[in-house]
């Protein structure tokens, strides 16, 4: 059986797809955004060992250079995190699809289904098409929140067994979108119409940070591209938060009512149906 | 007479509320009823009470006229032709309400209020406005907001035209509940989920776990509470389980020999009221309510309250850390379950030949407190501060549900970005059914009505009140008191996760 590696589980989510859905972050991205509010996703542990004195509840420890993370003695002080030089984190755990559905079973009543995250999850994307032939026998749907980068045209397996993808645009542009995440976009803006085609998508989000991206040429050409696909599919405009960011991007101030008002605006007069400002 | 005397002249009362006010007063300087020394002792601790019921009780406590009934034949006494329309069936009800007695003088229980109207609705725009006013008119009359409507399960155009006015008035009264069950189409109630996160209302009930336990006849009066259409409850007293849990320091002794002890002289305090009311108040030989056949003697039952089960549990255990408590831990969970198990058992076998409605048994109830209570937690409820995540805290709360047929609820407070995706409180609150879950209410943390603990106040009334002014409704003062002692505003706001 596929094993992956797992950042961390939130058993209740109302921002991950329709309805109440159990969300699963993997470890490890093939982006490196400027702006990534959980860097600590991107890459994974190298057992440098840097963590094991920050941790102040004796949680952590090392063998045969591989971090060790005790859950039951973790104060969730996240002291660890904060101390390593690598974007990763201690706390991942490897696991199997078996793993992950006993805790998907235990909350099943609850929710419409789950929504894979990270990191980027496609990258473990083996592991997902098991994960999600497990969670239809529930009768439940398996949703992707994708950065776009895997080209879904190529993985008939992934994309016929998820319900459907939360693709990120974070820039229309091709050299902006270097500069923010260290990659093309090319294949994303190809992923967009791909899975609209199939109806496959379920949304498409841009993160809005000003001084640093041009927001208004990013939503005026992605809601576009929406009207065009597919009206219906929904458009989620998010502001810039400063929360859990490294580095200058820090004092970038969050958008304003004003801006993000006149950006929806922009997506609904372009013709699309669902835009949301969060 | 001085304690008159302060009533007439206090300032912060209304004109009605003072008329309510000297009632009660006139009423309790009586003492008709044969109360035993040791239940007067259980008293004074402040252990057993009567929740304000008075010392010479006149009428039921809870009322609950048979409104279809009086739709079809309208009233005699009230000289009201059955309705032709919409604004007919309104004012006629309007009029009803008026002469529907309860503890706090107004109705506790209004009908299920889509299924009456929906017969006259034609123009739906025309109804929308009729309805609109008529929920205005209650509120600005009925001033008590534990009167309460019902609505569903299942969807007509009267409910969603309530759901709109709802959405739009943000008023404390009615409170409203929707039984739910799995004929209430999504669509609606995701139309109630939607109203209750700008008007925290409707609190959703678990329909088919009433009907199981009432029949088909059932409503939701006052503040969650189960009881039969046609009837009602004679009395509600309550035993504060935090105070009595300080006779004893191990659980064993508690539940053997605290727990009946109580248990015996409430059931007898409480037999005292139901026989005073029926012998000896003349209600059911004079009112018209009977006479028209709106409610009958033998639908009545009687509600065994109890308060305070967290801190009792916490008490018997020597629970000070957070794991260590209800709520959190596993074997103080347990302790509360065989507490509730044994009162159930012990109220069981008490018989009271009135309690027709119920084969003589009194029926449990996880009472919400009162507004002077300090750290004593509604019911069953893990108290304000210490709540765990919301998944844990249904699966730990759900167990103690079906114990309590003439109430029990949870109430939560969510982030206001939830408003963006109502399907995620459906899909929670049929994950709660679905785990034995009776009832549960909500808001939006940004809401100026919330719910205090089974009432709705508005946090802009509680402080026009707080500095000195008047408040139309009663509640208000008691939920002011609540927010005071029993920290109904730090309740944990849940956000994402």
């Amino acid at each position: 059986m596929a094993k992956a590696l797992v950042n961390k589980i939130l058993l209740f989510s109302s921002v991950d797809g329709p309805g109440n859905r159990t969300a699963i972050f993997f470890q490890g991205c093939n982006f490196n955004c400027l702006y990534c509010h959980n860097p600590e996703t991107i890459n994974r542990c190298t057992g440098c060992g840097l963590c094991l004195d920050a941790c102040p509840a004796g949680a952590l420890s090392s063998r045969n250079g591989t971090i060790e993370w005790d859950s039951a003695s973790c104060i969730g002080c996240d002291a660890c995190l904060e101390a390593c030089p690598g974007k990763s984190s201690p706390k991942a755990v490897s696991m199997t699809v078996n793993d992950v559905m006993k805790t998907v079973e235990k909350v099943k009543p609850f929710i419409s289904g789950i929504t894979v995250s990270g990191g980027e999850c496609t990258i473990q994307k083996e592991f997902l098409v098991e994960l999600f032939e497990a969670v239809h026998k529930l009768g439940l749907t398996a949703y992707v929140d994708t950065n776009g980068y895997i080209d879904f045209s190529k993985e008939p397996e992934l994309t016929f067994t998820m319900d459907k993808a939360m693709l990120d645009i974070k820039s229309y542009d091709e050299e902006e979108h270097k500069m923010l995440t260290g990659m093309s976009n090319a294949i994303v803006l190809k992923n967009a119409e791909y899975l609209a085609n199939k109806q496959k998508l379920y949304e498409i989000r841009t993160v809005i940070v000003p001084g640093i991206l041009d927001n208004h040429r990013n939503v005026a050409e992605v809601s576009r591209l929406i009207a065009e696909l597919d009206a219906d599919i929904r458009y989620k405009l998010i502001r810039f938060r400063p929360i859990g960011v490294y580095g200058d991007i820090k004092k970038v101030g969050i958008p304003s009512d004003e801006l993000m008002a006149g950006l929806k605006k922009i997506a609904e007069e372009n013709g699309c149906r669902y835009v949301t400002v969060v | 007479m001085n304690g008159i005397l302060n009533i007439i002249k206090d300032r912060a009362l209304t004109y009605e509320q003072k008329i309510v006010s000297l009632a009660r007063a006139a009423e309790n300087t009586l003492s008709v009823l044969p109360i035993s020394e040791e239940v007067q002792e259980y008293r004074r601790e402040g252990i057993l009470c009567d929740l304000n019921e008075g010392n010479a009780p006149y009428r039921p406590r809870y009322i609950v006229p048979d409104y279809e009934r009086f739709m079809k034949q309208g009233s005699e006494f009230l000289r009201l032709k059955p309705a032709k329309d919409i604004w007919e069936a309104t004012n006629n009800l309007l009029i009803l309400y008026r002469h529907v007695p309860s503890v706090t003088t107004m109705p506790v229980y209004v009908g299920n209020l889509d299924t009456l109207l929906e017969p006259y609705i034609e123009d739906e725009e025309e109804a929308y406005k009729a309805v609109r006013l008529f929920l205005m008119h209650l509120d600005r009359t009925v001033t008590d907001s534990f009167c309460h409507a019902n609505i569903g399960p299942g969807v007509t155009k009267a409910g969603r035209l309530i759901l709109r006015a709802e959405k739009e008035l943000q008023d404390a009264v009615p409170n409203l509940t929707i039984k739910y069950s799995k004929e209430t189409p999504d669509e609606f109630a995701l139309e109630a989920v939607e109203t209750a996160l700008v008007s925290a209302k409707p609190s959703f009930a678990n329909h088919e776990m009433f009907v199981n336990d009432f029949g088909i006849n059932y409503s939701i009066a006052s503040c969650y509470n189960g009881l039969p259409i046609g009837g009602g409850s004679f009395t509600l007293a309550r035993l504060v389980l935090a105070r009595l849990a300080k006779q004893s320091n191990n659980a064993e002794h508690f539940l053997e020999e605290a727990l009946p002890e109580a248990v015996s002289k409430m059931c007898e305090f409480m037999d005292q009221r139901i026989r005073f009311i029926v012998e000896e108040s003349g209600f059911f030989e004079s009112s018209f309510l009977v006479g028209e056949s709106l409610i009958y003697k033998d639908r009545f039952t009687a509600m065994f309250g109890m308060v305070g089960l967290a801190e009792c549990v916490n008490h018997l255990l020597g629970a000070a850390e957070q794991k260590d408590r209800f709520g959190h831990n596993d074997a103080a969970n347990a302790l509360g379950q065989r507490i509730v198990e044994r009162i159930h058992q012990l109220v069981s076998e008490h018989n009271n030949q009135y309690c027709k409605a119920t084969d003589g048994r009194f029926l449990l109830h996880a009472q919400v407190g009162i507004d002077t209570d300090y750290g004593i937690s509604p019911g069953c409820r893990i108290p304000i501060g210490e709540e765990p995540e919301i998944y844990d805290h249904l699966l730990q709360s759900a167990p103690f549900h079906k114990y309590f047929p003439s109430g029990i609820g949870d109430v939560f407070s969510f982030d206001e970005t939830v408003k963006r995706n109502p399907a995620y409180l459906l899909d929670i609150i049929k994950g709660g059914f679905s785990e034995g879950l009776r009832y549960i209410s909500f808001y939006a943390s940004d809401s100026d009505l919330i719910r205090i603990t089974g009432y709705l106040v508005k946090k802009s009334d509680m402080k026009v009140l707080q500095q000195g002014g008047q408040a139309l409704h009663d509640t208000v003062a008691l939920g002011l008191g609540a927010v005071q002692n029993s920290r109904i505003l730090e309740r944990k706001v849940r956000h994402n996760g």
